[in-house]
This record gives C-alpha cells, sequence and structure tokens, in this order.
C-alpha cells in the first residue's frame, strides 16, 4: 500500500463534495440544505489547505481555507434568518412546498 | 503502513461515514450531531496536513458556531412537543445516479492523476505566520471580510425581526 499523498486527500474531499451535492438535491427541508452547503465547503477547505501542503505555493491556501470559514458563518447566520422567516410565513420549512415569492 | 497512514484512515473514515449518516438520517437532529463528527474529522485532516491553526478555527467556528445555529435552526422550525423532527427526500433514485456516477467520475479523476507535489517546508506552527500574511499581503481581503461580517450580523438581525418590532 502506497504512503499517503495529496491523491489520498482529493479522493476524501470529492467523496465530501458528492455528498454534499446529493443533500442538498434530495432533502426537503431546509436546514438540511444548509448542511449539504457546509459539507461542500468543507471538502473545498480540505482542497486549499492540501494543495497548499503539497503544492509549496507558501500559505495562501491556508489563507483562503481561513476565509472560506468566515465567509460560510456568515453565510449560516443570514440563511438561518431566511429560514426562520420562511418558518414564520409558511408554517414549515420544506422548500418543496415554498412557491410563493410575495405572501 | 506507518501511523501518519493509520491515522489518515482514521480521520477519513470518521469524515465519510458521519457524512453518510447526514445525508441520510430521517431526525434532523441526529444528522446535525453527525455533522458534528464530520466538522472533528475534517479538523483532524487539517491537523494531518499542518495546517494547525485552521484546525483550531474549524473546532471553534464550526462546531462552537454554526453547528449551534444549525441546531437552533432545527429547535425554532418545529415544534418540540411533537415527535416529527423528521425530514423527507425528492427525487432519490435519479439523484442516487447521477451523483454516483459523478462521484465516481471524480474520484477517479483525482486518484488518477498524477499531481506535480512539491513538499514545501511547512512551519512547526502557522499561527505567526498566518498572523504576518492576514496584515500585511491579504489586509484588504481582511478589512472587507470584517466589513461583510458587520453587513450579515445586521442583515441575519433585520431579517429575523418580527413584524411591528421597531
Amino acid at each position: 500500500m502506497e504512503s499517503i499523498g495529496l491523491n489520498h486527500f482529493l479522493v476524501v474531499s470529492a467523496i465530501l463534495f458528492s455528498l454534499g451535492i446529493y443533500a442538498v438535491v434530495t432533502r426537503k427541508n431546509a436546514i438540511m440544505v444548509l448542511m449539504g452547503i457546509e459539507l461542500i465547503l468543507n471538502s473545498a477547505n480540505i482542497n486549499f489547505v492540501a494543495f497548499s501542503r503539497y503544492g509549496n505555493s507558501g500559505l495562501g491556501g491556508q489563507i483562503t481555507a481561513l476565509f472560506v470559514i468566515i465567509l460560510a458563518a456568515a453565510e449560516a447566520a443570514i440563511a438561518l434568518a431566511i429560514v426562520l422567516n420562511l418558518y414564520k410565513t409558511f408554517a414549515h420549512v420544506n422548500i418543496d412546498e415554498i412557491d410563493k415569492l410575495n405572501s | 503502513m506507518n501511523l501518519y497512514d493509520l491515522i489518515f484512515y482514521l480521520f477519513a473514515a470518521i469524515t465519510i461515514v458521519s457524512a453518510v449518516i447526514v445525508v441520510n438520517a430521517k431526525n434532523i437532529v441526529y444528522a446535525a450531531f453527525s455533522l458534528m463528527f464530520t466538522f472533528f474529522g475534517v479538523a483532524g485532516l487539517y491537523v494531518l496536513l499542518g495546517a494547525d491553526f485552521i484546525a483550531i478555527v474549524q473546532v471553534m467556528v464550526y462546531i462552537g458556531g454554526i453547528l449551534v445555529l444549525l441546531l437552533f435552526g432545527v429547535m425554532l422550525t418545529h415544534k418540540i412537543t411533537s415527535v416529527d423532527i423528521k425530514t423527507g427526500t425528492v427525487q432519490l433514485i435519479p439523484a442516487l445516479i447521477i451523483i454516483g456516477i459523478f462521484a465516481a467520475v471524480l474520484v477517479g479523476l483525482m486518484y488518477s492523476t498524477h499531481w506535480a507535489t512539491k513538499p514545501a517546508e511547512i512551519p512547526v506552527t502557522t499561527t505567526k505566520s498566518l498572523g504576518n500574511l492576514l496584515v500585511t499581503e491579504y489586509v484588504l481581503i481582511f478589512e472587507l471580510l470584517g466589513i461583510l461580517l458587520l453587513v450579515a450580523m445586521i442583515g441575519a438581525a433585520t431579517i429575523a425581526r418580527r413584524d411591528g418590532e421597531k
């Protein structure tokens, strides 16, 4: 068995990305869709850090991963506020039944 | 197989198994708690990649912040008294087929490509270098992200406010 290299981290990240896409496209609940988005952002972050480690390009990848984490925090706060508003309007958060922009 | 490989496989297994539970769990609370193990596994992968500061930030922001926010969202959008904290799925079979093909292609591509790797001299602790980079080379993005966080905070408070509260 070969030793751990860049490929192994990229494979983990690819699987995580596919699972995130799967959660986004199949789940009805808006919060589950958010969890899928978090999985996708995490897989992108693994790629950034792995290429920063094996690409010998300095710490730029790690800085970018830090920025992605900050953006994910802001995104989660805004998305949760929108979900709470949806619940106030429709009394559920199933995004396949929400078809009105102006209630 | 040395210790590094063993720990990598351990963290990769934790990450992927708990992520599978996240996307398949019927109960949202179970999915949220499983997501915690996914974040821990990813933090372990960061440590293996020599990114200690990113790993700590991952644990603090994702597990301490985003996961708690998600759990708040679950609790506030479901009636706690009813046991029905469940979630349905749509388009399960077509999604399984297409995502399966997509994942197979992606994993095959990632595994078979011969990446031109050049192992870098990663310092033992990255915190000092990251801090230096943040206030020199990336200072504009740093400031912009500060403004973005302020705007996001005000926006979230405004959106979630009840009508009539001025």
